[in-house]
């Protein structure tokens, strides 16, 4: 079994899974019951969210849990909106967001916002002028993924945050959920106001994640109720899997500093030195400014889903583009936004590495995926 | 001394048959469901047969259970989601003094968005007046949401009388039966209500999932944007492993139902028993006649909750002075102010104790002569003259 899909989720650590179990045996108080149990409950969430404030260096009280990186751009997007729309209606962002920022966007164009969509480049990269020009006095969000969840592009956030920084009244949301651990970001010197992540992506729990929200910021909160998370998100907290998700945190950093960055992009240089020249092959991730264990390409006359298929009766695991639309048959969106042909983007496949992947199944990957295509090419012809 | 868990309506130990369901999940079917490969087609199998399990445990259809994050979570989407869907055809919503706060938060969020909201008073039991329903509703009332049982004090509420008194009218029906559900068999054709939400946690499920029923045809608007899962009605990549968990939770807690509930009133009238031959000075918050059995709410007169609440906590009993959600501070219970006025003693002199799947009659004995002797600390002066 060889699974190249980590960016539509990875498998949990073992210990992660251990972390899991062990706090939902004995840390299962409500975290606001007031008795000692509810006390040890609050305790663990307490340095869980010191711990994760201490990986993210931000302040505890600036990371907010959720239920995951939908849930956490929705939060970011429409809590901005709705809090700040006395200061202004546009909203700013691009044509190659992941959909649980774009759909939250139309949601509020049909609200009454003014949303601008920037257009990416051929490597799917968004122009620093173009965000310049697209600012405006009534601009009160700017959200920008950080890196591409189908192509690995990298946005230049740094740069749209030092654009920002002396324009307090524009939030800055960045969409962390596919770089995070793997792309290193300070928060602070890309001058973000607001950052989500989420587990699953990373080795932890799936329904957990975080929303980093920069001190003093007062978003308009999507859940109401009992007033969890300083009043920003309401709901007893899932603390076992707060705890797992922390633990995934920690052990998937480690790995990243580790060498594991290296390794990814070992693996995926090898990728790219041993398929560049074949003749149906194309690359859609750029080579450079790109993550390093994400690489889309394009194979000439075999439709995404039949190689999809192929490789999985052979135990081989990678996706047609973002797990999250690929039921529908459309072409990849992010793949047309960079000016691919609509057959181009309906023959691209996303392959995707994680810090558990190793150098052998990249070779057996790449004998398996060269007869397969050989074979569908033979069939297709 | 192991404490003694008497808060399971803030939340219950997980079923270690629960995280043997889900464990298995994370090493294994770890995929994301709208995967196309195998892990995907497989981790969708499984959130496909636990959406039969829960449908055909309250009568519903598969199509009609949506996963969310929670309780809270399946509160304010099927408020906030069949207010805004709704608003054309009216913008007055009925609700109660005494639900939860997922559900009056939320009110008072529409309020600010324009909505009209009628909070209906209850009486000294903690139950509405079908009179004063009929009287609020009107024919701009668009959404009904009225608490299945409640988690202070255990009140049922005349839910299947509610449902035909809309019958014919513009307005949908939501309950919160986050607290009922489980000791309370629930069918969702047989009570009438259009939508319905459900946490795991409140019966030896997994924190951070729920789910919330919709009746086929009423349609929503999302709350929740970005993918399609959940036919697009909330987006997110789906807690394979929580929805397993609580699927299994929800076939445990449906076995033997009957047998349980027959538990919990055991262990409730030995509280009670108890407590009177202790000579305790108390009385019943609630209706034990028409509440959930597992919730005994009880005002010990001349006490101070906060203090009480320390003091049982330190002799290893672990109760609680309302909603935990409100806990922290502890400001006075908004259901026992609903019931008894703002004014009234009962707010600040008053615990809920609530009872769950571990509880033996011995702890319940033992809990039971610590409260005794920790109350009768304040009322003794009052006895002893």
């Amino acid at each position: 079994m060889i699974y190249f899909d980590n960016s539509a989720t990875t498998k949990p650590y073992p210990e992660v899974l251990d972390t899991y179990r062990t706090a939902a045996e004995q840390f299962f108080a409500n975290p606001s019951s007031i008795h000692k149990l509810g006390g040890r409950s609050e305790e663990l969430l307490k340095k869980s969210r010191e711990q994760a404030a201490q990986l993210l260096r931000v302040k505890p009280q600036e990371v907010i849990f959720t239920s995951g990186g939908t849930e956490g751009n929705n939060f970011a997007i429409k809590g901005t909106a709705f809090a700040f729309r006395h200061r202004g209606k546009h909203l700013m962002t691009t044509r190659v967001e992941h959909p649980a920022s774009l759909r939250a966007f139309e949601q509020l164009e049909a609200l009454g916002f003014d949303v601008t969509y920037l257009e990416v480049d051929r490597n799917g990269r968004i122009s620093l002028d173009d965000v310049k020009k697209a600012l405006r006095e009534d601009t009160i969000l700017v959200s920008v993924i950080h890196v591409n969840n189908e192509l690995g592009t990298i946005q230049p956030v740094k740069e749209i945050g030092q654009l920002l920084k002396d324009r307090p009244k524009t939030l800055f949301h960045v969409d962390h959920v596919q770089g995070f651990t793997k792309v290193p970001l300070d928060f602070h010197e890309a001058n973000i106001d607001l950052c989500t992540i989420s587990g699953h992506k990373i080795h932890g729990p799936k329904g957990t994640g975080i929303l980093y929200k920069r001190e003093g910021i007062m978003l308009s909160p999507l859940l109401a109720g009992g007033g969890q998370e300083f009043g920003f998100r309401s709901g007893t907290e899932n603390l076992p899997a707060i705890a797992a998700f922390v633990k995934a945190m920690r052990l998937s950093l480690e790995r990243a500093q580790n060498g594991g960055i290296a390794r990814l992009r070992n693996m995926t240089d090898r990728l790219r030195q041993a398929l560049a020249s074949h003749p149906l092959l194309s690359f859609n991730t750029p080579s450079g400014a790109s993550a390093p264990h994400i690489l889309n390409l394009t194979v000439k006359g075999i439709r995404s889903e039949v190689l999809v298929h192929a490789l999985d009766r052979q135990g081989i695991y990678v996706s047609t583009k973002s797990a999250c639309s690929s039921k529908t048959q459309e072409p990849s969106a992010v793949l047309l936004a960079t000016g691919l042909s609509e057959e181009d983007a309906s023959h691209a496949i996303r392959i995707s590495l994680s810090f558990e992947n190793t150098m052998d199944e990249v070779e057996s990957f790449l004998d398996i995926f060269m007869q397969t295509i050989d074979k569908l090419e033979t069939v297709m012809e | 001394m192991d404490h003694i868990y008497l808060d399971h309506a803030a939340t219950t130990p997980v079923d270690p048959a629960v995280v043997e369901a889900m464990l298995p999940v994370y090493r294994e079917i770890f995929g994301n469901p709208s995967s196309i490969h195998y892990f995907g087609r497989e981790a969708r199998k499984l959130i496909e047969d636990a959406r039969e399990v829960i449908a055909a445990e309250i009568g519903a259809t598969p199509k009609e259970i949506i996963f969310t994050s929670g309780g809270t979570e399946s509160d304010n989407a099927a408020l906030i989601g069949a207010a805004h869907a709704r608003q054309a055809l009216g913008r007055h919503i009925i609700t109660t003094k005494i639900e939860h706060h997922a559900v009056l938060h939320t009110c008072e969020h529409l309020e600010k968005e324009g909505f009209d909201v009628t909070y209906l008073d209850v009486d000294q039991k903690g139950r509405i007046s079908l009179d004063a329903f009929k009287n609020a509703l009107r024919p701009d009332t668009i959404l009904v949401s009225i608490m299945y049982g409640n988690n202070e004090v255990g009140t049922l509420q005349p839910i299947k009388e509610i449902a035909s008194l809309l019958k014919g009218t513009n307005a949908l029906f939501h309950t919160d039966a986050v607290q009922a559900f489980g000791l309370e068999a629930i069918n969702v054709r047989d009570i009438g209500v259009d939508l319905m939400s459900i946490t795991a946690h409140k019966f030896n499920g997994p924190k951070g999932v729920g789910f919330l029923y919709i009746r086929e045809g009423v349609l929503l608007e999302t709350y929740q944007h970005g993918g399609e899962q959940e036919r697009k009605r909330r987006a997110g990549t789906h807690n394979v492993p929580g929805i397993v968990g609580m699927a299994k939770a929800v076939k445990l807690v449906s076995e033997n139902r009957e047998e349980k509930k027959q538990m919990m009133y055991r262990l409730r009238q030995r509280m009670l028993d108890r407590l009177t031959e202790e000579g305790i000075d108390f009385a019943i918050n609630g209706d034990l006649e028409n509440g959930l059995a597992h919730i005994l709410n009880l005002y010990f007169p001349g006490t101070r909750v906060e203090a009480l609440l320390s003091a049982l906590d330190l002799a290893g009993v672990a109760v609680s002075s309302g909603s935990a959600c409100t806990a922290g501070s502890v400001e006075p219970s908004h259901v026992l102010t609903a019931m008894f006025g703002s004014d009234a003693p009962q707010a600040k002199s008053s615990l809920r104790i609530s009872f769950g799947l571990y509880n033996t009659e011995e702890q319940v004995e033992t809990a039971a002569r610590i409260i005794a002797k920790t109350v009768s600390g304040w009322q003794k002066p009052k006895h002893s003259g």
